[in-house]
C-alpha cells in the first residue's frame, strides 16, 4: 500500500500532507451524482449500493484496498463497464440532470464529457500528434489542419509536455518514457475538452518524479476540468485530492475533505486503513 | 562437535554445485537435440530441393533445330491474304478471311520441314525413310510454321533460319534419359532416326535451348515436345484471384465480427467450434461438397477456375479466420480502451486501432492460407479439373488446367523418361510462385508492422 514515492513517510503518520498548500477550486455545483448504484460480474456483486456526489471543478480522490471497488466504480461514471460483456450496473448515475444510464443515451457523447485515464499508460502506437489529434478530428472539434494543431500544442502544453516534444511530434508516443506517456494520454484526454476526467491510478506505473509531475498536472487541470481518481497510495490522495472517498468490500464507507478522512476518521474502517491496520 | 555456521555453508554451496552440473547437462542434451532435429529437417529440405532442381532443371532446356526452311511457293499454293477494303462489312471482310486461314490449313506444311531436314541430312532419302525423319521433330511443329506464316504472309519465297522443337524421344536420347545400349526393339526411336539425331547434334543442328515452349504452351498429347504449362499457370492464377477476392474479405470480416462484436453466447461457441473443425477437414471433401454444390446444383462449368476457386475459397476460409482472429486476440485490449475512453465508437475503435495492427498478422495468415490453396490437388480432381484442356483460358468460365493438377497428370504421363523432367519442372513453377507468394507475405508484414 504505501509505495516507494515517499518512503521517509511512514503510512501510520499520514496527515494533510500537500493539503494545506492547496487550494479546492470546486464550486460546489453538484456535477455528476450516482444513486444507489450496484455493479455484478456475474451473479458476484462487486458494488453494493453507493450513494455519492461529485461536485464541480473538484478533485475527488477514492482510496480503500485491492478489490474494494473503486476502480469498477470509477468505470460506471463513463459506461466503460459495458465493454465487459458479464458486467451489469443497476441505479441510477446523473451527469448534468442527465441520467448516462439511460437507453436513449448515446455512450459517444458521454465519454467525450467524462473522459478517462488508465492505470498503465497507453498512448496508441502511432505519432505523438495523432495521439492527440484523434479525439477532436473523430468528434469533428478541429476541421482544418491549423485548428487542430492548435488543440494539439494546446493539450500537450496544458499536460506539461509541449517543451519536451515540440521537436518531434511525428515520433511514435510509444517511444516516450513511462511519465511523459502518462501526460501523453493524460494530454489526449483533455483534447475533446471532457467536462469530468476519470484517472485509474494514473501514477501506479510512474516513479517518483514522473509522478510528482502527474499530480501537479491534476492540480491545475483542477482549474477548469472535474477530476476523479483512484489511488492506492494514500499520500498521493492526501496530496492532491479535495475530497476522499474510502472504499471497502464493494461499499463506499466514507467520503468527506481530504482533511477530515486523515485526521478525524468518523468509520473505525476508516480509521484502520489510513492508520495501516489492513489493506 | 556440532556442525558450525561456515560448515553448513560449505555443505550448501556443494550440494548446489552438484545439482548444477546436471541441470547444465540436462540443458546441453536438450539443446543438441533441438540442434539435431532443426538439422534433420533442413537436410530433408534440402534433398527435396536438390532432387528437384537437379531432376527439373534440366527440362528448361530442350533439344531444338536451327535450320533453314524455305518457304516454297510451290507448296504453299495460296491467294493473297485478304485485307480489309474500304466499304467492306466486318462480317463479309471475316468471311474472306476464314476462308483463306481453311486455305492455309489444307497446305501440307510438314514437306517445307521435310525438304529443310533432307537438305541438312544431304542424303536422298526414300519413301520409306520418311517415317525415321519425322520422328525427329515434335509433330506439331507444322502448325507452328503455319501460324508463322499467316501471322506474315510475307515469308513466300523466303528463306528463314527457323527454330523447331526436336520429338520428345530425341531429347530424351541426345540428353541420354534412355540406355543408349537397349536393343532396337525397345528403343523409342528407330536406328536410322537415333543416328541422324547424334548426326544432327554433332553439327549443331539440334541444341539445347532455353524451351519457352514450356511457359507459352498448353498442354499436348499429340506433340509431348510442346506442352506446356501456360493454360494451368492461367488456370491456377484464375483461382488464386477468386480465393483471394472471396476469402480475404470473407474470413476477415467473419473473424473481426465474431472477435470483436458478437457476443459470447452459446451460438458463437458452436461457430467456434465449427470453425475450428472446418479447418482440419480433408480437402477432398470440400472437392465433393463443389461437384454437387456448384457444379450438381448451381450448373456452374465443369473443370472451370471459377468452381475450383471457389471450393478452394471454402477450403481457404477458416484457415483466414483462425488466423485472423490469433491476430485480434494478441492487440492488447488497452489499445481499445483508450479509443473507447475518448469516445470512439466500437466500429471506429476497430477500423481506426485493432485492424490496422492486426494488419501484418491477417495479411500474413491470409497469404498462407491462399498459398495451401495454391498448391491443392485433391478437390481439383473431383470438379474435373484433372481433365486434358488444350487452350489456355481467358476466363475463369473457360475450362482449365491448374498446376498442381498438371504436376499430377504429367507425372503419370506413359513417357515417363520425358515427363519426369517436366514434372520436376512444373513442380520448379509451382514452387517459385508459392515462395514469391511468402515472399510478398514477408514484405507486407515488414510494411504493416506497428512499432510499439
Amino acid at each position: 500500500m504505501n509505495t516507494s514515492a515517499h518512503p521517509n513517510i511512514p503510512s501510520s503518520m499520514v496527515s494533510v500532507g500537500g493539503g494545506e498548500s492547496r487550494k479546492s477550486k470546486a464550486t460546489g455545483n453538484v456535477k455528476m451524482s450516482a444513486k444507489d448504484v450496484k455493479v455484478f460480474y456475474g451473479n458476484t456483486q462487486a458494488i453494493n449500493g453507493i450513494d455519492i456526489d461529485i461536485y464541480e471543478n473538484e478533485v475527488l480522490a477514492f482510496i480503500g484496498p485491492s478489490g474494494c471497488g473503486k476502480s469498477t466504480f470509477l468505470r460506471c461514471l463513463n459506461r466503460m463497464n459495458d465493454t465487459i460483456d458479464i458486467c451489469r450496473v443497476e441505479g441510477k448515475i446523473v451527469l448534468d440532470d442527465q441520467d448516462i444510464y439511460a437507453p436513449d443515451r448515446d455512450v459517444v457523447l458521454l465519454r467525450a464529457q467524462v473522459g478517462i485515464v488508465f492505470q498503465k499508460p497507453n498512448p496508441f502506437p502511432k505519432s505523438i500528434y495523432e495521439n492527440i489529434a484523434y479525439g477532436p478530428r473523430l468528434h469533428g472539434l478541429a476541421k482544418r489542419k491549423a485548428e487542430l494543431d492548435d488543440v494539439v500544442e494546446s493539450s500537450l502544453r496544458r499536460a506539461g509536455l509541449w517543451e519536451e516534444v515540440k521537436d518531434r511530434l511525428d515520433q511514435p508516443g510509444t517511444g516516450l518514457s513511462g511519465g511523459q506517456q502518462q501526460r501523453l494520454c493524460i494530454a489526449r484526454t483533455i483534447a475533446v475538452s471532457p467536462d469530468i476526467i476519470l484517472m485509474d491510478e494514473p501514477c501506479s506505473a510512474l516513479d517518483p518524479i514522473a509522478t510528482g509531475k502527474v499530480e501537479q498536472l491534476i492540480d491545475e487541470l483542477s482549474e477548469s476540468y472535474t477530476i476523479v481518481m483512484v489511488t492506492h497510495n494514500m499520500q498521493q490522495a492526501a496530496r492532491v485530492a479535495d475530497r476522499t472517498a474510502f472504499f471497502h468490500m464493494g461499499d463506499l464507507v466514507e467520503v468527506d475533505s481530504t482533511d477530515t478522512i486523515f485526521t478525524n476518521p468518523q468509520n473505525q474502517r476508516t480509521h484502520d486503513y489510513i492508520t495501516g491496520r489492513f489493506g | 562437535m556440532s556442525i558450525t555456521i561456515e560448515q553448513r555453508r560449505q555443505h550448501r554451496l556443494m550440494t548446489i554445485e552438484k545439482s548444477l552440473a546436471t541441470r547444465h547437462r540436462k540443458e546441453k542434451r536438450f539443446r543438441r537435440l533441438g540442434l539435431m532435429a532443426v538439422m534433420t529437417g533442413m537436410t530433408l529440405v534440402a534433398i527435396l530441393f536438390a532432387s528437384i532442381l537437379m531432376r527439373g532443371v534440366p527440362a528448361f532446356w530442350q533439344a531444338t533445330f536451327f535450320m533453314e526452311l524455305y518457304f516454297d511457293p510451290e507448296v504453299i499454293q495460296l491467294e493473297e491474304k485478304p485485307e480489309r477494303a474500304s466499304g467492306e462489312s466486318p462480317s463479309d471482310f471475316n468471311q474472306r478471311l476464314s476462308a483463306w486461314q481453311t486455305q492455309a490449313g489444307l497446305v501440307n506444311w510438314q514437306v517445307l520441314i521435310d525438304r529443310a531436314l533432307e537438305d541438312k541430312l544431304s542424303e536422298d532419302l526414300e519413301p520409306s525413310q520418311l517415317r525415321d525423319l519425322r520422328a525427329l521433330l515434335a509433330s506439331n511443329e507444322r502448325f507452328t510454321l503455319r501460324n508463322k506464316f499467316m501471322d506474315d504472309p510475307s515469308l513466300l519465297g523466303q528463306t528463314i533460319e527457323v527454330k523447331m522443337l526436336a520429338s520428345a524421344n530425341v531429347d530424351v536420347w541426345l540428353k541420354g534419359n534412355i540406355d543408349r545400349d537397349l536393343a532396337d526393339a525397345r528403343q523409342q526411336l528407330s536406328a536410322q532416326t537415333r543416328a541422324w539425331a547424334d548426326q544432327l547434334y554433332e553439327e549443331g543442328i539440334i541444341r539445347n535451348a532455353f524451351s519457352t515452349a514450356l511457359f507459352l504452351n498448353t498442354d499436348s498429347r499429340s506433340s509431348p515436345a510442346s506442352a506446356g504449362l501456360a493454360g494451368a499457370f492461367m488456370g491456377s492464377l484464375f483461382m488464386m484471384m477468386i480465393v483471394i477476392a472471396l476469402s480475404v474479405p470473407l474470413g476477415v470480416a467473419s473473424a473481426v465480427y465474431l472477435e470483436e462484436f458478437a457476443p459470447k453466447n452459446r451460438l458463437t461457441d458452436i461457430i467456434e467450434i465449427n470453425i475450428n473443425n472446418l479447418a482440419a477437414v480433408p480437402s477432398i471433401v470440400f472437392g465433393l461438397l463443389g461437384a454437387s454444390i456448384f457444379i450438381g446444383y448451381l450448373g456452374l462449368p465443369l473443370s472451370a477456375p471459377l468452381v475450383g476457386g471457389l471450393v478452394l475459397t471454402l477450403m481457404t476460409l477458416p484457415t483466414i479466420i483462425i488466423a485472423t482472429r490469433a491476430s485480434l486476440r494478441s492487440i492488447p485490449p488497452s489499445i481499445r480502451q483508450a479509443a473507447l475512453g475518448i469516445g470512439a465508437s466500437k466500429v471506429q475503435t476497430v477500423f481506426h486501432h485493432v485492424l490496422p495492427i492486426a494488419l501484418p498478422g491477417i495479411l500474413t495468415g491470409s497469404i498462407l492460407g491462399v498459398a495451401q490453396a495454391l498448391g491443392e490437388t485433391a478437390p481439383l480432381l473431383l470438379i474435373g479439373m484433372n481433365a486434358f484442356v488444350a487452350n489456355v483460358p481467358s476466363t475463369p468460365f473457360e475450362q482449365s488446367a491448374a498446376l498442381p493438377v498438371q504436376i499430377y497428370l504429367w507425372q503419370g504421363n506413359e513417357l515417363r523418361n520425358f515427363f519426369e523432367a517436366r514434372t520436376s519442372a512444373a513442380i520448379i513453377v509451382l514452387l517459385a510462385l508459392m515462395l514469391s507468394l511468402n515472399a510478398l507475405a514477408i514484405w507486407l508484414r515488414k510494411k504493416f508492422e506497428t512499432r510499439w
